[in-house]
């Protein structure tokens, strides 16, 4: 045993055994932006047994202001996050096994991980509250805690939900939100992140080494730049009746996602197209079909880009796209239908 | 009228009486807050009714998405 761990060891609320604990601790990361470098640097750091990251995105120029992970190299290679997010952390922490997945977190996705690795927590870093919600119904049905944080300009927040224990999103909630600030109207100072990151590491490292009483138990939210700093009890919040949490659950997110679905993304001129059904594409042979029609292609083991005059489409093997230059849905959706069927 | 909202004093317009009115002065009437008033946390469908007093310790969050 060398001295890596020595000094959050000497931490007397972890110590030998809490470190022992966190050693075989597996956890899920959905999203590998900003809140998700941030949290999977430190946990792995920290010396966990086991990250899984999940992200759909490929590493941008605009990324590397925030994205902790990431070098100009990953942007370059349009390299998938996950995967350069893996990349990274294995020179960081060669002890901890790290799983990527590029893909989308549906309900499907997330419930077989669940199902199959039984990880001990999920933590958000999600750019969406649609995911949010799936995430929370597939915390409350599998009982697993998971850590809520999100951020915007220099404002954050971030709570720790623990079933049975506290309320859920959807009680907090009552409706997912739409619209709103993202960070491609109002950007994202990297404090901001870092902050979310801390207080969604530090509940992390509590119910990692098992000391529930430890816990925050509030909404935190700040703003760095009006220097404020809020913490609100919500226990009060929780509902009966909640299809999430409540005595009789139905878990409505994890039903809804059996359909062509699109979202405009945080921070991108840019709107995501998934297909209904996956598709299994030969990137190769889908780049060579683009090059015959006289495009200027670019591709990577893992996606095939496309110029389309002030557009650029980018899809994935499994059917999923990217398309950049709008941000709306009806001419991403057409300009998708009409190169990929 | 002054509130202690997020910890400071803010001086508000005679025009903002109720919860509901405090969200609307600040923008946040469109989006999705948790409010407290004095250590309470207020009910949606209580903003409109939720009448607020000189002094009156409020504390807002509001949800946002990005990552
Ligand atoms: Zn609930």
């Amino acid at each position: 045993m060398n001295e890596r761990y020595s000094r959050q060891q000497l931490f007397a609320p972890i110590g030998k055994d809490g470190q022992e604990k966190i050693s075989k601790k597996h956890v899920l990361l959905i999203g590998a932006g900003a809140l998700g470098t941030g949290n999977a640097e430190a946990l792995v750091r920290a010396g966990i047994g086991k990250l899984t990251i999940i992200d759909r995105d490929y590493v941008e120029w605009s990324n590397l202001q925030r994205q902790q992970l990431y070098s100009e190299e990953d942007a370059k290679e349009r390299l998938p996050k996950a995967i350069a997010a893996k990349q990274r952390l294995e020179q960081i922490n060669s002890d901890v096994t790290v799983a990527a997945i590029v893909g989308d977190a549906t309900a499907q996705e997330l419930e077989t991980i669940v199902k199959e690795q039984h990880p001990n927590l999920l933590i958000d870093a999600t750019d969406n509250f649609e995911t949010r919600m799936i995430i929370n119904d597939v915390s409350n049905k599998y009982r697993i805690p998971w850590i809520y944080g999100a951020c915007v300009g220099s404002y954050g927040i971030s709570y720790a939900f623990v079933p049975g224990k506290t309320p859920c999103l959807h009680c907090l909630l009552e409706t997912v939100p739409v619209g709103g600030l993202t960070c491609d109207t109002a950007g994202i100072i990297s404090p901001a992140v870092q902050m979310v990151v801390a207080y969604q590491v530090a509940e992390a490292l509590k119910i990692l080494v098992e000391d529930w009483q430890s816990l925050r138990n509030k909404l935190v939210s700040f703003d760095l730049w009006k220097n404020q700093h809020v913490a609100i009890r919500v226990d009060q919040v929780k509902k009966d009746d909640c299809p999430s949490c409540g005595t009789h659950p139905t878990y409505p997110y994890l039903s809804y996602d059996m359909q062509t679905k699109t979202a405009v993304l945080c921070g991108r001129n840019s709107v995501q197209i998934r297909p209904a059904a996956k598709r299994e594409y030969d990137l190769r042979e889908l780049a060579q079909l683009f090059s015959k029609q006289g495009l200027q292609v670019e591709t990577n083991p893992y996606l095939v880009s496309v110029s389309l005059g002030e557009h650029r489409l980018v899809v994935f093997q499994d059917g999923r796209a990217l398309v950049h230059g709008t941000k709306d849905i009806q001419e991403a959706k057409t300009l998708y239908y009409r190169y990929l069927g | 009228m002054e509130l202690i909202i997020n910890g400071e004093s803010i001086q508000l317009p005679d025009s903002v009486k109720t919860v509901s009115d405090l969200l609307s002065h600040f923008r946040l009437n469109h989006k999705i807050a948790i409010v407290e008033v004095n250590l309470n946390i207020i009910q949606k469908q209580e903003y409109e009714t939720t009448t607020l007093c000189n002094g009156d310790k409020v504390e807002i969050v509001h949800f946002v998405g990005g990552g």
